[in-house]
């Protein structure tokens, strides 16, 4: 079982879960976030004064999969999301040890949906 | 002769009526997306400064200095011969200046109101340009014909109480040109912009309403039993209407919403503006009552079918708004509330909704043409609207480099 975690723009979201539910993806968690990596931000002014640190705001998708899954989240993620400009984000795949339906308390591949 | 009560009520409604712009801020804010609210506010409170600069130079010279013609001329630049002393042909017993600073906030208040077609695309330095340009060609024109004297509207029996053609009519078709040539968002379809802070919105509405007592009943420019109609006219018009539109959307989608019932209401608003001096009770509870109905059908009805992206609904409510509104004048309209006025067609009096046709033909027209030779003007000089990848991270952060609120601290 694996955990994917993607961060992309928030203007791709719609996009990624289109090509998402057509892998027959359809269980995922969203959250707004602020990040950047080598995409430059805004410095902004605040009567003079200068705030730097210019996080921009980004979607941060969560994505639960089993196995064979894995290979065809990723691509409809990059499906989704890539424009070929530098912002486009990044996705994590890590190893999940444990997963828990909580209304029937399966467990393990069968609870990841 | 100064009276005084006429005085304090003008000013005090002066007063109410530049409290609409920072309220049509909210309204709008409200239903734009996070990461534009800022330019919408900025945009509105910009117009306060640059307007009002505007009006005691050249605005009220060219709106309301007496004249025949395309409009009032120079004579009161800088508000030169514009005293203390009462003008009596506009209003005996308040100070002049009392009816131009009252005039002031209208002129304020109706380019702000086209905010609502451009929201969320437009550059800003191109927006004050439009406005300057704006305000100069199409808002004071359109002023002199029917408010100035020598105004040929006015002088043909044009009724326009408070403004249903110089302002909502105007600001609307304006507002159509602007989302027909800026075209819509990017993906549109794909992002269907919400409502960011719905609480706004209903912040701006109540603020509007409360407001929109000087902006209908100040036009009586006296504290007197007209002034008083026209209170009692616009609050029964906004309730009518706000109960049409939720009633609507009860039936037609289920439950009714409090956005449903703010564009209600403010529906109403517009629609009474130019009969707030002439019609009575009854007809304002009709007015009311159906101009949810056509507004209503324009925004979610027409719109969506023939696809412009007016982002707030400016004429979808605005101009179906104040044609009805103007429309309904030469219906309802009665000596017996205002023998300064005419009768409507219900009151024997055909020729009146002539008249008042004739004048919403006249300002869409002249506004349609105008208002689009602007635009193209501007952006031919400057470029009217934002890159993508502005649009994208929203005007606050590019075009104001400031962000709304904080999400981390």
């Amino acid at each position: 079982m694996k955990l994917i975690i993607a961060i992309i723009q928030p203007s791709k979201l719609e996009e990624v879960k289109e090509e998402l539910y057509r892998q027959e993806i359809n269980l995922i968690t969203v959250s707004e976030v602020l990040g950047h990596g080598r995409q430059k931000g805004i410095t902004e002014i605040y009567r003079g004064a200068k705030e730097t640190g210019n996080l921009l705001r980004k979607i941060r998708l969560e994505i639960a999969v089993n196995e064979n899954f894995v290979e065809p989240t990723i691509k409809a993620i990059i499906q989704g999301a890539k424009t070929g400009e530098t912002g486009d984000g990044k996705i994590f795949v890590l190893d999940l040890k444990e997963c828990v339906r909580i209304r029937t308390e399966e467990r393990g591949s069968v609870a990841i949906g | 002769m100064v009276n005084s009560g006429d005085t304090a009520w003008v000013l005090m409604s002066a007063a109410l009526v530049l409290l609409m712009t920072p309220a049509l801020a909210f309204f709008y804010g409200g239903m734009v997306r996070r990461k534009n609210v800022l330019s919408v506010l900025m945009q509105c409170f910009i117009v306060m400064c640059i307007l009002s600069i505007h009006w005691v130079l050249i605005g009220y010279s060219l709106s309301f200095t007496p004249a025949k013609g395309f409009w009032g001329g120079f004579a009161w630049i800088g508000l030169r011969g514009v005293g203390l002393e009462p003008y009596a042909d506009y209003a005996g017993t308040i100070p002049h200046q009392a009816f131009m600073i009252y005039q002031c906030m209208f002129a304020i208040i109706t380019p702000a109101l086209i905010i609502g077609a451009f929201a969320e695309r437009m550059k800003f330095s191109a927006f004050l340009i439009f406005t300057l340009l704006w305000a100069t060609f199409v808002y004071a024109p359109l002023c002199h014909w029917v408010w100035g004297i020598g105004g040929w509207l006015r002088n043909l029996g044009a009724l326009d109480f408070a403004g249903g053609t110089v302002v909502h009519i105007n600001a609307g078709i304006a507002a159509l040109v602007t989302a027909l040539i800026l075209g819509k968002r990017v993906n549109l379809n794909k992002n269907v912009p919400t409502p960011h802070n719905m609480p706004f919105v209903v912040l701006g509405t109540g603020l509007l309403w409360f407001g929109w007592f000087g902006f209908n009943a100040g036009s009586a420019l006296a504290a007197n039993g007209l002034a008083v109609n026209a209170f009692v006219v616009t609050n029964t018009a906004a309730a009518a209407a706000g109960l049409s539109w939720a009633l609507i959307e009860w039936l037609r989608n289920g439950k009714p919403t409090i956005f449903g019932l703010c564009s209600g209401a403010v529906a109403g608003l517009v629609a009474i503006t130019p009969a707030a001096g002439f019609v009575s009770v009854i007809p304002a509870i009709i007015i009311g009552l159906l101009v949810s109905v056509f507004s209503f059908i324009a925004v979610a009805v027409i719109k969506p079918k023939l696809g412009y992206d007016d982002s707030l609904d400016a004429f979808g409510v605005h101009c179906i708004g104040g044609i009805w509104g103007a429309l309904a004048t030469g219906l309802f309209a009665s000596k017996l509330v205002n023998p300064q006025g005419a009768d409507g067609l219900f009151f024997g009096n055909p020729k009146q909704f002539i008249i008042q046709t004739l004048t919403v033909l006249v300002t869409i027209g002249y506004t349609f043409i105008v208002t689009f030779v602007i635009y193209k003007l501007v952006d031919l000089l400057i470029g009217v609207r934002v890159n993508q990848e502005e649009e994208l991270m929203g005007l606050d952060l590019t075009q104001h480099h400031e962000r709304a609120y904080t999400v981390l601290e």
